[in-house]
């Protein structure tokens, strides 16, 4: 067993909402007044579990964290994980010093440094150079180390041309180069890192990826990795911490804390389904719709879908009146409103193309492997083609948060360039 | 195993430091921090200047010729036979000084937000850069004083003389620079959540400037004024500089120790609030 670096004992962090006023300031009073008679602050027993979307409820206190703990070993990469508002960051910020839990010990052996944001204090009319020295000051680098290390962070970064330069000069590519370097020659023992890092170009990344191995396989340093980016915590961390609403659901092998992540058993997740019932139903004489779902292929609408995942819409709708030539159209939208494609059950009705009427169900199956990670919105129209529009603009929005598998290897950014991602097949011979 | 990793961490966060839990070690190991702040105050303020380091100078001078216009030529006070502008010189040069470093180090927290909220170093950092920074203008000030001091002194017949009170002027220097800097920090402590007294210092500011001795010597001021001067710890500073250089009022050292102890107590204060504040205020800020 080798030695703790980091121990984290139940620590909780409370956050108030809403606005700081005037009623911020009798709270403070009557949390004083408790103080002063020596009983415990009030407040901490209104905090509630984090779940951003419920409303029924009167306190204005939430638990960002709930007595997390968990040892991490010397040596080792640690990967966090957890949906948007888990607790990940708020984590991260207990840990590098940012704000103080609300109850709880965190203790650490070594220098912690953190790449929440790389660039901290960099002022733009310092030149290059003296803002590698003031940032690494910042992030707790003494003088001589960054000296003795200077000429390896001009040649990271690449700017070397640059470098007696002001920083207001340089390209924003440059920038963040120049930023990244000297938070890479940092020799903190413990290393924290968001997945932040998505910046810089593709041979930029490689190098950042590069170093991040080196710190953690070659020098042996503890790394705590927080990432979306499910094949690059696979291929970097062996151990792996899973977050739900602020507790730590699961600590322990990478492979089952992402297929636990994975299988969403979140209580707080919303269901990817819109349906109508009676006259509420979208409608046009001939037919009317009841329900679209976004289901995997064990048909659940709720776990989150990875790359892996077949992507099915299920579109049912009951038709009234006899109707031909009727096509129900999918047309997919990725976040920048970028058709990815368009799609309908056209050639897959009985070739007379008539349906009588009746309940129906189409399913278009998007096969596995093929959207990227990102965000998507689903359109559903009805049409008869030259003829007219049936039922128009029904969308479902969804997610495909996690990649399985990353074509490229790794990147750094949250999911590989493009708006698909499939699983093409290469060949590599010696020619 | 566990016995030994029980003694040797090196970082423990809790909840709540003692209050005079002050991590003076670690302060002390970003010292190289502390002058690179400095140095990027410095150049970041004559970058793109052609009289560079110059500008510092200017406001003083003008600042000079406004309040001799005002005070001297209209309001008729006494200079105790100093040269008008060698008595207002001596005021402003302290007071800007002081004003600046109060101005800027009660802002700390809310002006730094961005930063703090990536990174952790000690807070004081910054104010303490702020303090010593601001010293490289008051140098420039400092000299300008004396530039028009020794025309004054060696070129006319000018009643102004030098007293053993000169000798104290890094002592001087050094309260002032303490005293802003222990009020800016409870200020800026105080402001990081409820912001109002940030609209005060503005106007509390100029209310502190003429409750003191910048442009009415002490012994011009009678009755209800002179027990206001007098609770001001800034007095004896002026009071001394102008004693020291001038040899105009005189040394009290009543007043004079009364304003190392305020200062002294300010700075207590306000490392003990600040220390305590800045383990929490991103959430508040």
């Amino acid at each position: 067993m080798s030695e703790i670096a980091i121990s984290v004992d139940k620590v909780s962090k409370m956050y108030r909402l809403g606005e700081v006023g005037t009623g911020t300031l009798s709270h403070d009073l009557n949390r004083w007044w408790h103080k002063v008679k020596g009983k415990e602050d009030p407040y901490l027993l209104l905090g509630e579990e984090n779940k951003r979307d419920s409303k029924d409820t009167n306190s204005n206190y939430v638990w960002a964290l709930k007595d997390i703990s968990f040892d991490v070993e010397d040596g080792q990469v640690l990967g966090i994980i957890g949906k948007n508002g888990a607790g990940k960051s708020t984590l991260l910020k207990l840990l590098s010093r940012v704000t103080a839990p609300t109850t709880g010990t965190i203790k650490a052996k070594g220098r912690i440094a953190s790449l929440l944001e790389v660039g901290t204090g960099f002022h733009p009319e310092l030149t290059g150079k003296e803002n590698i020295f003031l940032n690494g000051a910042i992030l707790g680098m003494t003088r001589p180390e960054i000296k003795r290390k200077l000429d390896e962070i001009v040649d990271f970064s690449g700017v070397a041309r640059y470098v007696d330069t002001p920083v207001k000069r340089y390209s924003s590519g440059m920038y963040v180069r120049l930023a990244f370097a000297v938070a890479a020659f940092l020799e903190p023992e413990i290393l924290i890192v968001d997945e932040v890092l998505a910046v810089g170009d593709a041979e930029f990344q490689k190098k950042c990826i590069g170093r991040m191995k080196d710190v953690s396989e070659g020098e042996g340093r503890t790394v705590l990795f927080v990432s979306h980016n499910l094949a690059t915590i696979r291929s970097l961390c062996s151990h792996t911490i899973l977050m739900e609403n602020g507790r730590l659901s699961y600590e322990g092998d990478t492979a089952v804390a992402i297929e636990k992540y994975m299988s969403g058993n979140d209580v707080g997740d919303r269901k990817r389904e819109v349906s109508w019932s009676g006259d509420a139903r979208p409608s046009a004489p001939e037919l009317a719709v009841s329900r679209i779902r976004i289901v995997n292929e064990k048909g659940d609408d709720t776990a989150l879908l990875a790359t892996e995942n077949e992507v099915n819409v299920e579109i049912e709708y009951e038709v009234r009146e006899t109707i031909k030539n009727l096509r129900v159209m999918v047309v997919l939208f990725n976040v920048e409103g970028i058709e990815v494609f368009s799609t309908s059950d056209f050639y897959f009705q009985n070739s007379s193309r008539v349906r009588t009427p009746g309940k129906y169900k189409s399913t278009c199956h998007i096969p596995s492997y093929l959207l990227n990670g990102g965000k998507y919105v689903a359109e559903i129209h009805f049409e008869i083609p030259s003829v007219k529009n049936v039922v128009s603009d029904l969308s479902l929005p969804f997610e495909i948060s996690e990649l399985s598998l990353n074509q490229l290897g790794v990147t750094m950014g949250k999911y590989p360039g493009g708006i698909v991602h499939p699983k093409l097949e290469w060949s590599v011979e010696q020619v | 195993m566990e016995q030994k990793n029980k003694d040797d961490w090196s970082i423990v966060i809790q909840p709540n430091k003692g209050l005079f839990n002050i991590n003076f070690r670690e302060i002390w190991s970003y010292r190289d921090l502390v002058l690179l702040l400095v140095k990027r105050d410095f150049i970041a303020f004559y970058k793109q200047t052609i009289l560079g380091p110059l500008w510092f100078a200017i406001q003083p001078i003008l600042t000079t010729a406004v309040y001799v216009l005002l005070f001297n030529k209209v309001a008729h006070v006494s200079t105790e036979g100093v040269p008008p502008i060698l008595f207002q010189m001596a005021g402003i040069t302290c007071w800007m000084y002081f004003s600046e470093v109060l101005v800027k180090t009660s802002d700390t927290f809310i002006a730094n937000a961005s930063i703090f909220g990536k990174v952790y170093f000690p807070r004081i950092v910054l104010p303490l850069s702020i303090t010593m920074s601001s010293m490289i203008r008051l140098g420039i000030q400092m000299g300008l004083f004396f530039l028009v001091w020794a025309y004054y002194y060696f070129f006319t017949d000018a009643n102004i003389h030098i007293t053993w009170a000169a000798a104290l002027l890094p002592v001087i220097i050094l309260l002032m620079g303490l005293q802003a800097l222990g009020l800016g920090i409870i200020i800026s402590s105080l402001t990081s959540k409820y912001r109002d007294l940030k609209y005060l210092l503005t106007f509390g500011i100029q209310l502190l400037q003429f409750t003191t001795t910048v442009a009415i010597p002490l012994s011009q001021a009678n009755g209800t004024l002179r027990s206001i001067f007098g609770y001001h710890p800034f007095t004896a500073i002026i009071e001394t500089f102008r004693f020291g250089f001038l040899g105009s009022g005189q040394f009290y050292q009543d007043y004079f120790t009364y304003s190392v102890i305020a200062t002294f107590t300010f700075l207590i204060i306000g490392l003990l609030i600040f220390n305590k504040i800045e383990r929490t205020f991103m959430d508040t800020v």
